[in-house]
């Protein structure tokens, strides 16, 4: 994929022995929606915090839209149109909802004045918090903090939207919400990579699944042909990996 | 996919009335030298001093997790800046607005060092720093060297005049201090501050330049600690090393806004008039003032964790200086394909 969106080429990265990724290639097109399982441990939010520049790899680049962002800091990512949400959610706990997506839309988006207005209050409005907009971080619920690190992702205008297990610890009819949420976010034009331990969440979205582990991809392609894979099968001890999430 | 633009207020529910008493009580203060007896605006000096050292305190610590315990360096740095300036003929009054700047100019290289650590190394080098600003001063000999010198120039103002201009110059300077805080806050940069407050990594992850804000608090901070040092030796008339450069500055100004509430620009007034008034009750208490002082400080940690004023704004939603954002009115609605709630 010559014109790939994001590409990840070569990622390594250890801790002591611990190798979290190991020679790491994956891109990512344009309008593509990416699903990544894996078993604990497999270097998912890892690959993540690289991506974003939280973390920075032994070796191995990060090219967002052509230009090499490896060496560039998590704000320069962003601004360059690489959204994130954090694994556990980071909301600002004295900051309305409002104010965070008007953060994002102002500092992330770049925009000013009454785009910046209605860009933060649309990002709210598609992930349903728009009748929380005067409510505080910290008053918000698991589900409402979940949606807020969408917001907030949202009101950056990303180009590429990476989901760190967004629907863990969520219902089931809440994660229907969120999976509605994730394809219009997709149809929009927005590519996204979502990491989810919740499988049926990520088929009913995702065009592609990877699978992760020891830090390299196992399996890489059609969704219904990667959970089929017996090296899969086998990462997820002989389960169904369509059963898993459900516990 | 464009929504319409909201209405936005910036005002809380208490605004009108507390600006229209913010007003009066400024007229207050203004008019108070033709009101009162000299040693009334003489120890509001000290008071203003306090407001504008905590400020500057809570805007680097409150809203940039900085915290710092080597300000003092700046308050020595702008103390000085007004005596060297006195000597070159620069009236003392204007030295302490080049008493801020010269603070600012040398903060700047002094964040590079300083920002290379983090947390409680950020603390002890800060104090380490301050340590180097006072053993470079003491090295000017025609700066008094470790004894400390008197400022010139302000021999031939009459005594009354003088204690009327410091006050004001004081009160000046705690105005403009609060008031630069508070359009921070309110300003663009005031949502990057305050989220860096909340989370720092989510901040980088909206798009804040992280490393930027906390720069550009550190040199407000520091411009606010060298005007406050100037308003010191405008009021003493003299500088003493040890004295100007000591970290019962950092001590005074971590006790003012923990016990007034750290994050909320009124934290540091109030927490500045409960320290001032303990030491005016307390002043002739001797050791037991500083045992209160504990005490006082252990008894607002362990029951009013928020602070004075953190307890008040959770408790009535009270804000003297609203920098929040309230959506008042959504756009007109119009088909979305968002999920519904």
């Amino acid at each position: 994929m010559a014109d790939a969106l994001l590409r990840l080429e070569g990622l390594s990265k250890k801790f002591g022995q611990v190798v979290v990724a190991d020679g790491l290639d994956l891109e990512v097109g344009p309008h593509e929606a990416l699903g990544i399982v894996g078993p604990n441990g497999a270097g998912k939010s890892s690959l993540f915090a690289m991506t974003g520049g939280d973390l920075a790899p032994d070796a191995g680049r990060v090219v967002l839209d052509g230009r090499d962002v490896t060496r560039t800091s998590v704000h320069q990512r962003t601004r360059a149109g690489l959204g994130r949400t954090y694994q556990v959610p980071r909301p600002f706990g004295g900051m309305t909802t409002f104010a965070t997506t008007l953060l994002a839309a102002t500092e992330g988006a770049g925009a000013r004045g009454d785009e910046a207005l209605s860009l933060a209050h649309d990002a709210l409005k598609r992930c349903g918090l728009a009748h929380l907009a005067n409510t505080r971080g910290d008053a918000l619920s698991l589900l409402q903090r979940k949606r807020l690190e969408v917001a907030r992702a949202l009101a950056s205008r990303p180009r590429v939207l990476l989901l760190d297990e967004v629907a863990g610890g969520l219902t089931e009819p809440e994660v229907a919400e969120l999976v509605e949420l994730v394809r219009a976010v997709h149809a929009d034009g927005v590519a996204v990579v979502w990491i989810e331990h919740v499988v049926h969440a990520l088929l009913a979205t995702v065009d592609r699944l990877a699978c992760l582990a020891g830090g390299r991809l196992v399996a890489d392609g059609d969704p219904e042909q990667v959970l089929r894979d017996p090296v899969v099968r086998e990462i997820y001890l002989g389960q169904d990996p369509s059963e898993e999430g459900a516990a | 996919m464009s929504a319409g633009v909201p209405a936005v207020s910036r005002s809380g529910r208490s605004t009108r009335p507390t600006s229209v008493v913010g007003a009066v009580l400024l007229l207050v203060l203004v008019a108070l030298p033709f009101l009162v007896y000299e040693d009334v605006t003489s120890s509001l000096v000290s008071l203003f001093v306090l407001i504008v050292i905590a400020s500057m305190w809570n805007l680097l610590a409150g809203f940039g997790g900085l915290v710092s315990v080597g300000q003092q360096a700046f308050i020595g740095v702008g103390a000085y800046t007004v005596v060297a300036l006195a000597d070159a003929g620069v009236p003392p009054y204007l030295g302490v607005l080049m008493a801020a700047v010269t603070a600012a100019a040398l903060a700047l290289p002094t964040s590079f060092l300083a920002f290379r650590l983090r947390g409680d190394y950020f603390a002890v080098g800060t104090w380490v720093i301050a340590e180097v600003y006072r053993l470079v001063l003491v090295k000017i000999d025609s700066l008094g060297g470790p004894s400390g010198r008197s400022l010139t120039g302000m021999n031939d103002v009459d005594a009354t005049m003088r204690a009327a201009f410091t006050y004001w110059l004081a009160l000046g300077v705690a105005v403009v201090s609060v008031a630069t805080c508070f359009w921070l806050l309110r300003g663009r940069i005031g949502l990057a501050l305050t989220a860096v407050r909340d989370d720092e990594v989510a901040a980088r992850a909206s798009g804040v330049d992280v490393t930027r804000a906390k720069r550009v608090m550190y040199l407000v901070s520091a411009a606010g600690c060298g005007a406050a040092g100037g308003v010191l030796v405008v009021d003493a008339l003299s500088v003493q090393p040890n004295a100007i450069f000591s970290v019962q500055w950092s001590a005074s100004m971590i006790f003012i806004v923990v016990i007034g509430g750290i994050g909320y620009l009124e934290g540091p007034i109030v927490g500045a008039i409960v320290y001032f008034l303990l030491q005016q009750v307390l002043a002739d208490a001797g050791s037991w003032y500083l045992v209160l002082l504990g005490c006082v400080a252990i008894l607002v940690a362990t029951r009013l964790p928020r602070g004075l004023w953190g307890t008040v704004h959770d408790r009535w939603g009270l804000s003297l200086f609203p920098v929040d954002y309230r959506v008042t009115r959504a756009p007109a609605a119009e088909p979305c394909p968002a999920v519904r709630t």
